[in-house]
């Protein structure tokens, strides 16, 4: 495959919308091309950009029991014979709607989340000065934070494993401050994210082990009113271990 | 309600205003509720649901005045045209969100449409397809020409920022 060709059915692709096989075509294309794997990430980015921005309207609170009104009105105007089993199978559709819409709108709000601590990860390791304090010692940079996030919290010692902590700085995820750390293993640099349980963080669960989001390796949990995300491409085993560490500090 | 949120979503895309979107989505629920005997059950419930809205909304005063023709010459193009223009990285952040919002409201609206139905409600071609009544070619059609405009748009309002 050329790159013309590929590029004429990129969109189909992140579309998710090519044949198996092509699929299969392209994305070996992709891997070993450098000019369409920057097109795809244009596009991706461009794809996030108009979900979030098209997110935009919310219904009032006025309108929406207006609605809910005018739905559970009608079953009693009408007198037509079988309005109410439309009724009945119209609401069981609703519910069964509803309960899916809700289900739906979680796993959306976590891969929301999910995508931005994408975009922190690989934007902080990208830049050109990725921590605000440098220091492999917890000693320097836990004292750091103090002040800079509205919390305390402790960090595991490092000595014995082949961990080392390169630093911290300060971040945001959907305006609430916290620490970012990044611990090295081998080649791989792992974010830890520490935030402040807010609620809006419950959409992430404490899922056990580890999983894949955004093609990195992830673990997150809470303890002691913080939110713990794990986040790299380090093997999931890697990822494992040193949350295992992180938790076992925090007790302390 | 099921689809509460992003049925009154696209209807204010579409509207452009809160009065109307509220009329549409609740013309909308209304007609549903009447005409639940015509869904078919083990059909798509979401299309069904959205394609009610669209009918509804081209019918209406709102919709009426935006005048365009939703269906234009897209239609009669061969239906596997593709985008292979380069996006030569129309990157765009999180900060310029109005930026792109403001482009998007500028779109013809069967452009706005279908990139609403495909990047927000993440439907499939074939959803959008019966949502809109026209053949799985155009939807592809369309929606590379959609994009295309988009980011032709996008280029330009970035180059005059």
């Amino acid at each position: 495959m050329n790159c013309d060709e590929s590029r004429a059915q990129l969109d189909t692709y992140l579309d998710d919308e090519l044949p198996a096989e092509k699929m299969r075509d392209l994305d070996g294309h992709v891997r070993s091309c450098p000019a369409c794997a920057a097109d795809v990430l244009a596009r991706v980015q461009m794809k996030r950009s108009v979900k979030a921005a098209g997110t935009r309207y919310e219904p009032s609170a006025a309108f929406r029991a207006k609605i809910q009104k005018q739905i559970a009105a009608r079953p009693q105007r009408s007198w037509k014979l079988g309005w109410l089993t439309t009724a009945a199978v119209l609401a069981t559709v609703l519910i069964a709607g509803a309960v899916r819409m809700y289900v739906g709108q979680q796993n959306l709000r976590r891969e929301q989340l999910y995508s931005e601590i994408a975009d922190l990860h690989v934007a902080t390791l990208g830049s050109a000065n990725p921590v605000d304090v440098v220091s492999t010692d917890r000693h320097t940079v836990k004292p750091w934070f103090q002040g800079r996030v509205p919390f305390t919290f402790n960090l595991p010692e490092l000595q014995g494993t082949d961990f080392t902590l390169v630093g911290g700085r300060v971040t945001y995820l959907e305006q609430t401050p916290g620490a970012h750390l990044i611990f090295q293993i081998r080649k791989h640099q792992i974010s830890v994210f520490l935030f402040p349980e807010n609620g809006a963080d419950q959409v992430l669960g404490s899922p056990p082990g580890v999983e894949r989001k955004q093609t990195f390796n992830v673990a997150t949990w809470t303890q002691d009113g913080l939110r713990y995300i794990v986040f790299g491409d380090a093997a999931p085993d890697d990822i494992q271990r040193l949350s295992a560490l992180l938790k076992a500090a925090a007790g302390t | 309600m099921p689809l509460f949120d992003q049925l009154y979503n696209s209807a204010h895309w579409l509207t452009q205003n809160r009065e109307e979107a509220e009329d549409l989505v609740q013309d909308t629920y209304a007609k549903a509720l009447r005409g639940f005997s015509s869904f078919q059950p083990g059909t798509n419930f979401r299309a069904w649901m959205y394609r009610i809205l669209r009918n509804t909304f081209l019918t209406s005063r709102a919709g009426l005045k935006a005048t365009v023709p939703l269906e234009e010459d897209d239609d009669l193009a061969p239906p596997a045209t593709v985008d292979t223009q380069t996006p030569e990285m129309v990157l765009i952040d999180r900060s310029q969100q109005e930026l792109l919002r403001a482009t998007i409201d500028e779109l013809p609206i069967r452009f706005r449409e279908i990139l609403l139905l495909c990047e927000v409600e993440e439907m499939s071609y074939q959803e959008i397809a019966d949502t809109i009544a026209v053949p799985i070619g155009t939807v592809m059609s369309r929606l590379s020409r959609a994009r295309a405009a988009l980011r032709a748009a996008l280029r330009q309002k970035l180059q005059r920022a």
